[in-house]
């Protein structure tokens, strides 16, 4: 009687994830290589850092079996990529196209980095000038003779 | 002396941008749609499949889509809050049950009252990915062309509605 009781408590979970759509056991190769390609590009927008091919959301599945079915009807990847994007935005693409938008993004890193190389060069430049010669005087020179021959 | 508060006052910029960061909800997402046609389409009615209803039906009219399901829990914490809005009588607010069971979102409805005008049936969630439902509760402003003019995701707080929602269709309701 627990037993059965502890059972039904550890499938309820299972039966809360219960979706409506479900996901087609894969049948066509080519199509399952050029999904599995495509959906690595691609943002899980429920498990923000998982791909939709990792995910394990309900979400995601849906949106693979929308994928499928876009290629079985003979869509171009572009073509899936650019229905996706319409409608959930480009956060969906990992490597987000090139636009004013996205422009921080993309250069952001490179100008921090010439600033800081920038910063770097004027210390070093900086340093550098601050050292100045400066010759011994006749008794520091008796000093360090003397320790010298110690 | 000033030299040695440079450090300083980049860790305290960094501290502020973190700060900003950390008040930031990463799940709200700007939506792609805002300002573009309401996707058309034309579902049941979860009430009488027999009846349909479409997008278009509501041409010059100013309306509220709210994506809702039996299975989500959020949506619960919102419900009540529909009551009050749609007693307000600001704005009409029709439901789409998403990828949800009829059965269970009668129950639901049952359970906890109908603030919808109706709801429409979206089972398989094709509507709610043309929309770019990524997360129940979802609640779009639809205005007289059919133009999506705000998107919120996650529960229509009080403070949400008086905020960002309430402006939006009175300003709406003007034009």
């Amino acid at each position: 009687m627990t037993r059965a009781l502890l059972l039904i408590c550890l499938l309820l979970p299972a039966l809360a994830m219960a979706q409506v759509r479900t996901e087609e056991k894969p049948t066509d190769p080519a199509i399952e290589k050029r999904l599995a390609n495509l959906s690595h590009e691609l943002r899980c927008l429920q498990c923000q850092n998982q791909t939709l091919a990792d995910s394990p959301s309900d979400l995601a599945a849906d949106m693979r079996q929308e994928i499928r079915e876009q290629m079985k009807a003979g869509k171009s990847d572009k073509e899936i990529v650019a229905f996706l994007t319409d409608r959930y935005g480009q956060f969906i693409l990992y490597r987000p196209r090139v636009s004013p938008v996205t422009y921080l993004l993309w250069f952001g890193p490179f100008v921090l980095l010439l600033t800081g190389l920038y910063v770097l060069y004027q210390y070093i430049k900086h340093r550098r000038d601050s050292i100045t010669e400066k010759p011994l005087t006749a008794e520091e020179r008796r000093r360090a003779e003397e320790m010298l021959r110690s | 002396m000033f030299r040695y508060l440079i450090p300083l006052a980049l860790f305290l910029v960094l501290v502020v941008f973190l700060a900003i960061g950390l008040t930031r909800n990463p799940q709200e997402l700007p939506s792609a749609l805002i300002n573009k046609p309401a996707p058309d389409f034309r579902l049941p009615q979860l009430k009488d499949p027999a009846k349909t209803f479409s997008a278009a039906d509501m041409r010059g009219k100013v309306w509220m889509l709210n994506v809702w399901a039996s299975w989500c829990i959020a949506c619960r914490d919102e419900h009540p809050f529909l009551f009050r809005y749609a007693q307000s009588g600001a704005v009409p607010i029709y439901g789409l049950n998403y990828k949800d069971y009829r059965e269970n979102a009668l129950g639901w409805l049952g359970e906890l009252g109908d603030p919808y005008l109706l709801s429409v049936t979206d089972l398989d969630g094709r509507v709610g990915m043309d929309y770019g439902v990524y997360g129940a509760p979802e609640t779009y402003i639809i205005d007289k062309r059919g133009t999506i003019r705000l998107k919120h995701v996650g529960p229509v707080t009080p403070d949400v509605w008086s905020k960002e929602v309430l402006p939006v269709v009175q300003e709406l309701n003007r034009q």
